[in-house]
């Protein structure tokens, strides 16, 4: 397996300690092996995408950071916790540090923006001022443009705004680490845009670390610091966009030009 | 082919459904307890499930009535109408006719409910932020279902035995009272009690069986459109298996 490195001077992220460190990781469902010895670091402040085919499993890498899919072997540590080693609780305590952006945004359909913007705070603080909780509710809001939607249903949404609203929810808890599974997926041009620029905004705004799982090119383009290639299990490529779109490797290539 | 396939899958389903009522008991006692939503469930559950309940609980009291009349004229046993009627209803047909449309709204409801959640992500989202969904969505509803459905049984019961007073009034005339006390006056505590007891692992099974069909959903929508299907059709089997099983139990206690 090729593993190209060629970013020669780091990254300026790359001096600010590893917040994820993903080493050797393996997952096989059935005969199909998905993961296959896949390592990844993201420093803090820094924004890495994890680029690749349709189905080459980038989200079961994050749902296995996040502790959603258990790895048949490997290493996963997040802020310094070994994650498959932690109890429920302790999980859930770094959970709370980790905000995930779902593809299919899973909003909770029964409750309206508030109650789903409320619902990570309520699980995390027992004793919460409804006043409080209701302008922290509406600065997120605030944040992401869709202040008006307090009181709306999900479903009353567009898929941009539903999007909005997710990344709403994973701000509430004033995440150091954001994972975003597909942010793009599904959006128009215009829309994929403003997901694009509320991503950088956020990174800005909160200091927060992202991963984010694309093929979406012009979100890789706009949003990496560094961009690690997973092909066939393994981490093929990492580097800049520009270091990788040089390259003149056949597999990185058919990324870049097509 | 058939027979082994359906077998393996049988045995397959008895064996998920059964570590699944394990981890139910296991997550009952653990804290945190979802108070909240447990209350929220039992209104869902047992307040907007009394409308269709009570209406064929009506029904089914009136046509019961009006279908045996004649059979006890022919007999010269009319006056013992509302006693086998009451026997009838308490014993058996209340829980039993209750708990199947319970399994037919709730069942199929929660089985639906849980299933989209499933394949929409919700309950993994639930669970990234510091949620425990099996507490929060699995424990809560099956507990709501365990104490509603007793509830919606002795409602039912009485709104059944209205029933059947009307019925026995369109070709006769009865009091209220003598209605009511002929009733009573033949019912013993062995027939009210385990009627009652039953009421509860219904409640139970409907709420666990619909849940597991949810919480276990394949993808898409036909995945969860099946779970829901299979969650009434399971519970409605499984309720009439604990029927039989309560015959015998009370049947060996000579309660019967």
């Amino acid at each position: 397996m090729i593993i190209l490195q060629p970013n020669k001077k780091p990254a300026p992220a790359a001096v600010q300690p590893a917040v994820i460190t993903v080493s050797d990781l393996f997952r096989s469902f059935g005969s199909n092996h998905v993961l296959n010895g896949f390592d990844l670091t993201l420093h803090r402040g820094e924004i890495v995408v994890v680029l690749g085919r349709s189905g080459s499993g980038k989200s079961v890498l994050i749902k296995c950071i996040i502790g959603l899919i258990a790895p048949d072997a490997g290493r996963i540590e997040v802020l310094g916790a070994d994650i498959s080693s932690l109890s429920q609780d302790a999980l859930d305590q770094v959970r709370a540090k980790i905000g995930f952006l779902f593809q299919s945004n899973a909003l909770y359909d029964s409750m309206t923006v508030r109650e789903n913007l409320e619902f990570p705070l309520r699980r995390h603080w027992i004793q919460v001022h409804q006043a409080e909780l209701d302008g922290l509710v509406r600065a997120v809001l605030q944040d992401v443009g869709l202040e008006h939607t307090i009181d709306m249903m999900p479903a009353s949404l567009s898929g941009g705004m539903q999007k909005r609203i997710a990344l709403a929810r994973t701000l509430m808890l004033k995440p150091e680490i954001i994972l975003y599974d597909e942010p793009t997926a599904g959006l128009d041009p215009i829309t994929g845009r403003e997901i694009i620029d509320l991503i950088l905004q956020v990174r800005n705004k909160y200091g927060s670390s992202a991963l984010i799982i694309s093929h979406d090119m012009r979100c890789v383009r706009l949003t990496a610091d560094r961009i690690v290639l997973l092909l066939d299990g393994v981490a093929y490529a990492t580097g800049s966009y520009q270091e990788l779109s040089a390259s003149n490797d056949s597999q990185i290539q058919q990324f870049f030009n097509s | 082919m058939f027979a082994r396939e359906s077998t393996t899958r049988l045995l397959s389903e008895t064996g998920g459904l059964s570590a699944f009522t394990g981890r139910f008991f296991r997550n009952l006692f653990k804290p945190r307890f979802e108070a909240a939503e447990f209350v929220r469930q039992c209104l869902l559950i047992g307040y907007k499930s009394l409308p269709l309940i009570g209406l064929t609980a009506f029904i089914m009291g009136l046509v019961l009535t009006m279908q045996l009349r004649p059979s006890m004229i022919e007999y010269g046993v009319a006056s013992q109408l509302p006693a086998m009627v009451g026997i009838a209803i308490i014993r058996e047909i209340g829980p039993v006719i209750t708990a199947l449309i319970f399994a037919g709204k709730i069942g199929s409801s929660i089985g639906a409910e849980l299933g989209s959640m499933k394949v929409t992500e919700q309950i993994d989202a639930m669970e990234v932020s510091g949620t425990n969904p099996f507490k929060y969505l699995v424990v809560t509803r099956v507990l709501a279902c365990l104490f509603m459905l007793p509830v919606l049984v002795l409602l039912g019961d009485a709104i059944s035995l209205y029933g059947s007073y009307i019925g026995v009034n369109i070709k006769g005339a009865t009091s209220f009272s003598l209605f009511f006390t002929q009733v009573f006056d033949n019912l013993a505590f062995s027939d009210v009690l385990p009627a009652f007891i039953k009421s509860f692992f219904f409640g139970w099974a409907v709420g666990l069986i619909g849940c597991y069909k949810g919480y276990f959903s394949s993808k898409g929508t036909e995945g969860v459109g099946r779970s829901a299907n299979s969650a009434v059709v399971v519970a409605s089997i499984v309720i009439f298996l604990l029927d039989l099983l309560a015959v015998q139990v009370t049947d060996a206690l000579g309660i019967n």
